[in-house]
């Protein structure tokens, strides 16, 4: 039941985000990335991370996705780009390049397969376990309170540097 | 029960997916929507991670991930509306002399 349930939302996640790479108007590839987002989320709470999983939709699929959606609109983009464009050299590179990650990727992940790792959240049940909001909560305000606090910075110059650059010169 | 290499799997997938859109696509934007779907896919190895060895970190990892995303997402649509307003294209092959 859980592995068909994973099987559906990978098939999902990796067909979201194919369109993304082959579709020709960029309004579609943004709209096609709120699917990835999506089926990441739920596979987020399959894994037992509500906090993540909601902040994945508020965040990512509510606000920086809204935020692309604004400027293609507001761009006017010409609607239909080819899907494989010219500077032919790189379009050539990325199928060796793609096959190289693969296999890297599955060679490494062939001596994981046979361990038999049980889950921490199968084991820990109770309502602090890992990944309920208390727990990120807690350790956000506890222990990795100065990376959250910086975050914050960074946060506050990204605000000032928009705005500086996509200001009007003259203004 | 879902085997961790699983997950792991996926994610190196969708990592591959945007790093070739990267390779074969020459529109601004959208090169920058698969930076973010390869981000996202290091989210998923991160919270797998965390989830399977109970280690809050990875999480809190995935959090911090998420604002630096958001940060960089209003930046880099800044530059893409003031590159466009100087040269009425989207091309980065024609936006290499980091000047405008």
């Amino acid at each position: 039941m859980e592995k068909v349930l994973f099987i559906v939302l990978a098939v999902l996640a990796i067909g979201t985000a194919l369109n993304v790479i082959f579709q020709r108007n960029p309004l579609y590839s943004a709209l096609s990335l709120i699917g990835t987002l999506a089926s990441l989320s739920a596979l987020y709470l399959t894994l037992h991370a509500q906090f993540i999983a909601a902040i994945q939709i508020v965040v990512y699929a509510g606000a920086i996705m809204v935020l692309f959606l604004f400027v293609i609109m507001l761009l006017n983009v010409p609607k239909t780009q080819p899907v494989v464009e010219k500077h032919k050299a790189l379009g050539f590179l990325a199928i060796p390049f793609a096959g190289a990650m693969i296999a890297e990727a599955f060679y490494v992940l062939k001596t994981l397969a046979d361990k038999k790792i049980t889950p921490a959240f199968a084991i820990d049940t109770t309502d602090r376990a890992v990944g309920t909001t208390w727990s990120v909560g807690y350790s956000l305000f506890t222990q990795y309170l100065l990376p959250f606090e910086v975050t914050s910075v960074l946060i506050l110059m990204a605000v000032v540097g928009a705005m500086v650059l996509a200001r009007r010169e003259g203004d | 029960m879902i085997p961790l290499w699983w997950y792991l799997g996926l994610s190196s997938l969708l990592f591959t997916i945007g790093a070739v859109g990267v390779f074969i696509k020459r529109n601004a934007i959208t090169i920058f929507l698969c930076i973010e779907l390869m981000l996202n896919a290091v989210n998923l190895s991160l919270v797998a991670m965390s989830s399977y060895f109970g280690d809050i970190g990875g999480q809190l990892f995935v959090f911090i991930v998420m604002t630096v995303a958001a940060a960089e997402a209003a930046v880099g649509l800044a530059i893409i509306i003031s590159i466009f307003r100087n040269r009425e294209s989207l091309n980065v092959d024609e936006a290499d002399t980091l000047r405008f």
